[in-house]
C-alpha cells in the first residue's frame, strides 16, 4: 500500500474537473427535485394525487422504481431513482480510468518500478472515487435538512447515494482485473449495471401487478438501495447489505491483482490466425472485426431488455383490471389500453436515450482510432478519410437501429402487440441518429472535445428525467431531439419531426465528416 | 522523374508552435536518404505532410509527381509507411494486421510476406497487445516491406529491434538499394545506421533544415582533430581563421580545424618541425552533435 497517498493525489489531480462535476450535478439533483416539488403542489392534495398516480403508472415505476407514499421526501427520492445509476457509472468509469486505462497505456508499469505497493494503485482508485461519492452524500444530507426535510430519511437518502458509487466502484475494480483493456473493462462493469437496473425494473413492474417475478428486485444492487425506502421505512438492511457487496468486490478485485502480471489479464490472450480471412480488405471488414461484439452486446442486451419490457406489461395490464380501487386513477389516465401504451411510450422512451450511448460510442471510435495512431496506418494506405470513416459510422448508425428492432421486437412478441411496439421503439431512431451525427461533427471539427459527445447525451437523459417535473421552458426541453419523438404507441404518428430529425442528423454528420476531410490527422 | 519527394520552404504551426519553419526536402528516386534531427526537430510532422495526413501552413510538396493532400489515396497505393510509433489493434493478430494492410494498399506479395515474416523472426499469429514494441516494429516493417511500391517512408524503424534483428533490417534495405528502383526515406537516429545505408543525408533542426548532401559533403563541413609533437616552437598557429580549441604543452599541441583551414595549420606545423602526428577524421557522432547541441553553443 506504500504511495497510496501520492497516487491518491494523483488521481484527484486528474480529475479535478470532471469529479467535482459529477459530485456537484448529482449531488444537487434532490435539492432541486425538492424545489420542484415545492412549486408544483399547491396544496397536500394535489401532491398526494400525484403520487397515487405515479405509483401506477408502470412506467414510471419502470424507470424510477416503486413509489410507497406521499411525502414530499418519498417523492424526491422515487423521482431521482434513475440517479444511482448515474451515480454507479461515474464510479465505476473513474476506478477503470486509474487502473486499467493506465495499465493499458503504460503508465502502471512506471509507477510501479517506483516506490509503490502492489496495491496502492488500486487502492488510490477505489479511494478517490468513493471519497467523492462521500461527499456528495453528504452534500444530499446537508442540502435535505437545509430544506427542512426530516434528518432520519436524509441520512437514508444520503448513504442511498453514497452506496450507489461504492458497489459501482467495486465492480469497476473487479472489471478492470477481467479484461485486458479499458474497453473491455468498461464494457464488463457497464454490462453489469445495466442488468442491475433491468432487473431492478423487471422486479419492480412485477411488485405492481401479479408480483411473480418480484425476486428479480432482490438480485440487484440497484434494487435493495431502493428498498431502503428512505423518508418512509428508512430501512437499513438492504443499504447494509450493498455495503457489504462493496467491500468484498473491492478485496476480490485486489485479490485478483495478485493472480495476473502488470499489463496481463485473468481473460489472456490466445493465439489467433497467421494469416488474415480473404474478407479482412476493406475499411468495413476492419470496422466489423473492431465493432462486432459492441453490436453484438448491445442488441443482445437490448433484446434481453424487450423480453422483460414485454413480459411485466401483462403485471400492468392485470392491475388495472384488478384494482377497483384505482378504478378512478385508471379512468383518468384514459382506461387499461391508454396505462398500457403509456407505458411501452415510456419504455421506448428509455431505450432511446439508453441507445444513444451506444451511439456515441460507436462514433467516437473514430476519435479512438485516431489517438491510438490505428487510423494513421489505416489512413497511410489507399483508403480515403470517406471510406475509413464510413466504417465506423455503419456502425454508430445501424448499431443502435438493430438494437432498438431487438428490443421492440421481442417486447412486441412477447406482449403480442409486435408492430405498435416495434414501432414506438423505431421512432427513436432519428433522434439517437441527431446525437451520432453531433459527435461525427465533434470528431471532425473539434477533436479535442469530441468526449463532449457525452454531455449531450446526459443532457437529453436530464431533460427526460428532470424536464417535465420542474416545468422547465419549452425552449430548454426542444433541444433534446426526444423531445420531438412522436408519443408511440397511442400517440399519433407524424412524420414531419422524424424527417427533420433526419435532416438535422445529416447535416451535422455532413458537415463533420467535410470538417475531418480538411483537418490534421493526428489532431 | 528525378525527385521522389520534392519539398520546399514547408511551414507548419501548432498554435503558438512552429513545428516546420521553411522546411525543404529532396529526395531522389532510387536513393536511400537519411532524415536526421533531434527529438522534436519536426521529422514526423514532415512526414505527416508529406502522407497528407496534414496539411502545411506553407510551401509545397510533391510526392512522386503528385500533390500529397489532394492526391493522397492514389498516391498512397504507391508507397509504404511504417510510423515511428507503432500500435496495433489488440484483437487482430500480426499476421491479420500485415495482410490487411498490404490489402488496403492494393495487394501482397505472398511470398516475400512470409520470407520476411521468418527473417524477422516473427509469431504471426500474437495478437496486438501480446506483442513487445520490437515485435511491433516488425509487424509494421513487414506490412510496408512486402508491398510492392516504389516509395518506402519509415520513420525510426529500427527502435526497440534487438541488434540481430537491426541487422536483418539493414540486409532488406541493401537489397532494396541493389534493385535501384525503390527509394526510401529514413527517419533514424542510429548513425552506424545511416552511415551503413544512406547515399545523401538531411539533417534538420527547430523545424528547418541545417545541412543536406552526401556523408563526404557533410564530413568535409566539419572539423579535423590534430595532435602532434614539434620539434620547435609553432608560431601564428591560434592566429589562423579556422583553428579551434588550441592548447600547446612540452612541445605538444592539440587543437581541431576547418576542413578549409588544413592546409596552413599543416604548413604551420611543417615549419616548426613535425616529430609525430595524429589526425583524426571527423566523425559522423561529432557530426551530428555538432547540429543538434547548436543552440546551446549560440547561447554561450
Amino acid at each position: 500500500m506504500t504511495g497510496t497517498l501520492s497516487l491518491l493525489r494523483l488521481v484527484l489531480r486528474r480529475d479535478r474537473v470532471a469529479m467535482p462535476l459529477w459530485v456537484l450535478g448529482l449531488g444537487l439533483l434532490p435539492y432541486v427535485y425538492v424545489t420542484g416539488f415545492d412549486t408544483l403542489f399547491a396544496t397536500a392534495q394535489e401532491r398526494m394525487d400525484y403520487a397515487r398516480i405515479s405509483s401506477a403508472n408502470a412506467g414510471f415505476v419502470a424507470l424510477y422504481g416503486p413509489l410507497h407514499g406521499d411525502s414530499i421526501g418519498e417523492l424526491t427520492v422515487w423521482r431521482g431513482g434513475f440517479v444511482p445509476v448515474m451515480i454507479g457509472l461515474a464510479a465505476l468509469l473513474t476506478v477503470i480510468r486509474h487502473t486499467r486505462a493506465d495499465e493499458e497505456a503504460g503508465r502502471t508499469e512506471l509507477i510501479r518500478a517506483g516506490v509503490v505497493g502492489r496495491f496502492a494503485q488500486l487502492a488510490a482508485a477505489v479511494l478517490g472515487t468513493a471519497a467523492a461519492c462521500l461527499v456528495m452524500g453528504v452534500l444530499v444530507v446537508v442540502t435535505l435538512l437545509g430544506k427542512g426535510l426530516p434528518a432520519g430519511g436524509s441520512v437514508a437518502l444520503g448513504a442511498v447515494f453514497t452506496l450507489s458509487g461504492w458497489v459501482f466502484a467495486g465492480v469497476g475494480a473487479v472489471a478492470a482485473q477481467v479484461s485486458e483493456t479499458a474497453r473491455g473493462a468498461r464494457t464488463i462493469a457497464v454490462l453489469v449495471l445495466g442488468a442491475a437496473y433491468v432487473l431492478r425494473m423487471g422486479g419492480d413492474i412485477s411488485a405492481l401487478g401479479d408480483e411473480r417475478m418480484e425476486w428479480l428486485s432482490w438480485s440487484s444492487p440497484v434494487g435493495w438501495l431502493h428498498r431502503v425506502f428512505p423518508f418512509g421505512t428508512d430501512t437499513w438492511g438492504p443499504a447494509l447489505l450493498t455495503l457489504v457487496v462493496s467491500v468484498a468486490t473491492v478485496g476480490a478485485a485486489a485479490y485478483l491483482s495478485t493472480r495476473r502480471d502488470v499489463g496481463g489479464a485473468l481473460v489472456a490472450g490466445r493465439l489467433g490466425p497467421a494469416t488474415a480471412a480473404a474478407g479482412l480488405s476493406s475499411p468495413v471488414a476492419l470496422a466489423w472485426r473492431l465493432h462486432r461484439g459492441l453490436l453484438l452486446g448491445w442488441t443482445g442486451g437490448f433484446a434481453a431488455l424487450g423480453l422483460i419490457f414485454g413480459g411485466v406489461a401483462g403485471s400492468v395490464a392485470e392491475l388495472t383490471a384488478d384494482s377497483a380501487n384505482m378504478s378512478d386513477v385508471f379512468s383518468r389516465l384514459g382506461g387499461a389500453d391508454a396505462v398500457i401504451d403509456n407505458y411501452f411510450a415510456t419504455t421506448a422512451a428509455i431505450c432511446g436515450v439508453i441507445v444513444s450511448c451506444y451511439a456515441v460510442q460507436a462514433a467516437l471510435r473514430m476519435r479512438d482510432e485516431e489517438q491510438t495512431g490505428h487510423a494513421e496506418a489505416v489512413l497511410s494506405t489507399a483508403v480515403d478519410r470517406y471510406a475509413w470513416a464510413t466504417g465506423h459510422l455503419l456502425f454508430a448508425l445501424l448499431g443502435p437501429a438493430a438494437a432498438l428492432l431487438a428490443e421492440g421486437l421481442t417486447a412486441g412478441l412477447v406482449h403480442g402487440a409486435p408492430g405498435s411496439v416495434l414501432s414506438a421503439s423505431i421512432a427513436q431512431l432519428p433522434a439517437v441518429w441527431v446525437l451520432a451525427g453531433l459527435t461525427v461533427l465533434l470528431v471532425g471539427a473539434v477533436p479535442r472535445l469530441a468526449q463532449a459527445a457525452w454531455a449531450a447525451v446526459a443532457a437529453c437523459l436530464l431533460v427526460m428525467l428532470v424536464g417535465p417535473l420542474l416545468e422547465v421552458d419549452q425552449r430548454v426541453l426542444d433541444i433534446s431531439p426526444f423531445t420531438h419523438v412522436p408519443h408511440l404507441p397511442g400517440g399519433e404518428l407524424t412524420t414531419v419531426p422524424l424527417m427533420v430529425l433526419i435532416l438535422i442528423a445529416a447535416g451535422l454528420g455532413g458537415a463533420g465528416l467535410i470538417a475531418l476531410r480538411r483537418r490534421d490527422l493526428p489532431a | 522523374m528525378s525527385e521522389a519527394i520534392d519539398a520546399e520552404g514547408l511551414i507548419k504551426r501548432f498554435g503558438a508552435v512552429t513545428a516546420l519553419d521553411g522546411l525543404d526536402l529532396r529526395v531522389r528516386t532510387g536513393e536511400v536518404h537519411g532524415f536526421l534531427g533531434p527529438n522534436g526537430a519536426g521529422k514526423t510532422t514532415t512526414i505527416r505532410v508529406l502522407l497528407g495526413l496534414m496539411r502545411a501552413d506553407g510551401g509545397s510538396a510533391r510526392l512522386l509527381g503528385g500533390d500529397p493532400w489532394a492526391d493522397a489515396t492514389a498516391l498512397h497505393r504507391r508507397l509504404a509507411y511504417v510510423p515511428g510509433d507503432v500500435t496495433f489493434w489488440p484483437n487482430l493478430t500480426g499476421g491479420e494486421v500485415i495482410d490487411l494492410l498490404g490489402r488496403l494498399r492494393g495487394g501482397v506479395d505472398r511470398t516475400r510476406r512470409d520470407s520476411l515474416i521468418e527473417r524477422f523472426e516473427l509469431d504471426p499469429r500474437k495478437k496486438g497487445r501480446a506483442y513487445s514494441k520490437g515485435n511491433r516494429q516488425k509487424v509494421a516493417l513487414v506490412a510496408a516491406l512486402a508491398s510492392d511500391v516504389e516509395l518506402l517512408i519509415l520513420d525510426e524503424p529500427t527502435s526497440g529491434l534487438d541488434p540481430l534483428m537491426e541487422e536483418a533490417f539493414r540486409e532488406v534495405i541493401l537489397e532494396e538499394k541493389r534493385r535501384g528502383d525503390r527509394t526510401v526515406l529514413l527517419s533514424s537516429h542510429i548513425l552506424s545506421e545511416v552511415e551503413a545505408l544512406c547515399d545523401r543525408l538531411t539533417i534538420i533542426r527547430a523545424g528547418r533544415v541545417v545541412e543536406t548532401g552526401t556523408l563526404d559533403d557533410l564530413r568535409h563541413l566539419t572539423r579535423t582533430t590534430i595532435r602532434a609533437e614539434l620539434t620547435g616552437p609553432v608560431n601564428g598557429l591560434g592566429d589562423l581563421a579556422g583553428v579551434h580549441d588550441l592548447t600547446t604543452e612540452d612541445g605538444r599541441v592539440a587543437f581541431d580545424v576547418d576542413a578549409d583551414a588544413l592546409e596552413p595549420a599543416l604548413k604551420a606545423l611543417v615549419a616548426a618541425g613535425v616529430r609525430s602526428l595524429v589526425s583524426q577524421p571527423p566523425s559522423l557522432e561529432e557530426l551530428f552533435l555538432r547540429h543538434y547541441t547548436r543552440d546551446e553553443e549560440t547561447a554561450r
